[in-house]
C-alpha cells in the first residue's frame, strides 16, 4: 500500500447521485470519489442518505437520479458484485445455521474467490466455536461471523452500514484490529458508517460527511484537518471581527466576550487569536451544525468537472 | 530483532495528527534505546492488530521517518532501524564529557556548591539553548 496504490481509478465514484421515495429525497446531489486503498468514514445526520448511498452501491437499491460506479463498473455488473461485499446494518444471518455452516454458504455463493483461511481465523481470533447456532450468539459473536464472511469473499471494496453500533468498547476495539489488519494484509478499500466521531479518528484516513444538501466535506482527513483553523480570541463587538472576516467562517460561536470559531484560512491569520488544528470531531460538529457554510472537497475526492477546491471557494 | 511490546499509543481526542503521534513516540523510542540499529518495526498489520490503527496511518509514519534516515524498508521483510537517536557524544568516554568533569572539578576547587553549580549550567544553557527551542518550536 505504498502512494502507487492511490494512482489508477477510483475505488468508488458517485455522481449527482440521488434516490427519491414517495416521501421524499433520501440522498440527493451526491458526487465524490473514494480513492482505491483508503478506509472512508461516512459521517452524517440521521436521514441523511447513509445507508441509501451503501445500499446503492451494494445494488440493494436502484438510484433515482445521478449514477455510481465501483471500479469503474456499474453496481449491478458481475464485475462490481464479484469485488464488493456489503455488510447491512442488522447483519442478516440464518439463525438456524451453525457458524460453520455460514462459511460454507459463503463458499458456495462466492466459487472462485473464497477464503476459508481467512475467514476461520476472524472467527476463531473470537473464540467464536465452530458449531454454534448463530441464534445462540452474542451481538459480537454475531458481528464476528458477519465480519468473516464479508472478509472471505475477498472484497476488494468493503461497504460497512454502521458496523460497530451494538457492541461493547472491547469487542469494537478489537473487531476494529481485525478490520484494519485484513486491510492492511489485502489492500482493501472499505467504506464505513459510523455515528462515533472519535472512533472514527484513528480508524480512517478518508471521510465523506453527508447532509440533506449533498456532500459537505470529502477527502483526506489529515488534508481537510489541515485546511482549518480553530481559533479563540476576545471580540470587540457583534458579528465576525474585522481581521478575521476574509477568511471562511465554517462556524462561529460567540459566548460573552469570548469568540470562537472554526475557520477555513485564506492567508495567514493577523490579530491577537490564538489558533489550533481542529480534531476530526470538532470539524464534523462544525459541518453538521452550519448547513450553509460551502463545502470542502479536496481535489482527490473530486469528480471531473467538480470545483470544491481547498482555494477555490471564496468567503 | 523485533521489539516485543512497542506499542503505539494513539491519542484521538489531542489535535495532533494520528501518523505524527506514531512518528514523535518511534523517535522517543529510538531516543531512549528502546529501539536500536537493525531492530524491526511492527508492522502496519501489527498495529493495526493491537492499536486498531489504520494501516495507512502507520504506513504514512514511517514513510516519514524514512525520509529523516532513521529507518529504512527492507521489501518483503518490514521496516528497520538505521540509526539510534542516543547520542553518542553523551557517553562516559566521551571528549565532552571529560571537559565537563575537569570544569566540575575547578568549580568546586574554587569553592562554589552543588547549587551554584546548577545555576551556572542552567544559565549558559538557557544562553545556548534557549533561543534554539523557540526558534524550533515556531518552526514546526
Amino acid at each position: 500500500m505504498s502512494d502507487g496504490t492511490y494512482a489508477g481509478g477510483p475505488a468508488l465514484e458517485a455522481v449527482g447521485l440521488g434516490k427519491r421515495y414517495r416521501r421524499g429525497w433520501a440522498l440527493r446531489d451526491c458526487s465524490f470519489r473514494l480513492p482505491t486503498g483508503r478506509i472512508c468514514g461516512l459521517v452524517g445526520p440521521n436521514g441523511a442518505g447513509k445507508t441509501t448511498l451503501l445500499g446503492i452501491a451494494a445494488h440493494v437499491l436502484e438510484p433515482t437520479a445521478g449514477d455510481l460506479r465501483i471500479f469503474g463498473a456499474g453496481p449491478g455488473s458481475a464485475e462490481a458484485g464479484r469485488r464488493t461485499a456489503f455488510l447491512a446494518q442488522e447483519k442478516p444471518l440464518f439463525r438456524r445455521f451453525t457458524v460453520a455452516e455460514t462459511l460454507r454458504l459463503g463458499r458456495e455463493l462466492n466459487p472462485g474467490s473464497w477464503d476459508q483461511g481467512a475467514a476461520e481465523h476472524i472467527v476463531r481470533a473470537g473464540n467464536v466455536p465452530l458449531d454454534a447456532r448463530i441464534g445462540t450468539l452474542s451481538g459480537g459473536q454475531r458481528t464476528r461471523v458477519a465480519f468473516a464472511l464479508a472478509f472471505g469473499k475477498r472484497p476488494d471494496l468493503l461497504l460497512l452500514d454502521e458496523p460497530m453500533s451494538d457492541l461493547d468498547p472491547l469487542v469494537r476495539h478489537e473487531l476494529m484490529g481485525t478490520l484494519m489488519a485484513e486491510a492492511a494484509e489485502h489492500g482493501t478499500t472499505v467504506l464505513m458508517s459510523s455515528h462515533m466521531l472519535a472512533e472514527l479518528e484513528s480508524v480512517c484516513d478518508y471521510l465523506v460527511v453527508i447532509a440533506s444538501g449533498g456532500v459537505r466535506l470529502a477527502g483526506d482527513v489529515d488534508e481537510l484537518r489541515e485546511a482549518h483553523t480553530l481559533v479563540t480570541g476576545v471580540r470587540d463587538g457583534e458579528g465576525t471581527p474585522r481581521d478575521l472576516a476574509h477568511h471562511t467562517v465554517v462556524e462561529s460561536r460567540p459566548s460573552g466576550r469570548q469568540y470562537t470559531a472554526l475557520l477555513r484560512p485564506d492567508g495567514p491569520i493577523s490579530g491577537p487569536w490564538e489558533t489550533d488544528t481542529p480534531n476530526l470531531e470538532e470539524l464534523l460538529l462544525a459541518y453538521l451544525r452550519s448547513s450553509e457554510a460551502p463545502p470542502l472537497i479536496t481535489p482527490s475526492a473530486q469528480v471531473p468537472g467538480q470545483a470544491h477546491g481547498i482555494r477555490a471557494v471564496a468567503a | 530483532m523485533v521489539v516485543e511490546g512497542l506499542e503505539f499509543r494513539i491519542d484521538r481526542r489531542s489535535g495532533v495528527p494520528a501518523y505524527q503521534q506514531i512518528v514523535q513516540q518511534t523517535k522517543q523510542a529510538l531516543r531512549l534505546g528502546v529501539l536500536e540499529p537493525g531492530d524491526r518495526l511492527p508492522t502496519a498489520k501489527e498495529v493495526a492488530e493491537t492499536s486498531a490503527v489504520n494501516p495507512n496511518t502507520t504506513l504514512k509514519a514511517y514513510r516519514e521517518l524514512e525520509r529523516e534516515g532513521l529507518v529504512e524498508p527492507r521489501p518483503g521483510l518490514g521496516t528497520f532501524v538505521r540509526r539510534s537517536l542516543a547520542r553518542p557524544q553523551t557517553g562516559a568516554d566521551s571528549p565532552l564529557h571529560g571537559e565537563l568533569e575537569a570544569w566540575m572539578a575547578r568549580a568546586r576547587e574554587a569553592g562554589l556548591e552543588r547549587e551554584d553549580v546548577a545555576a551556572l549550567v542552567a544559565s549558559a544553557m538557557e544562553k545556548q539553548y534557549g533561543a534554539m527551542t523557540e526558534a524550533r518550536s515556531t518552526g514546526e
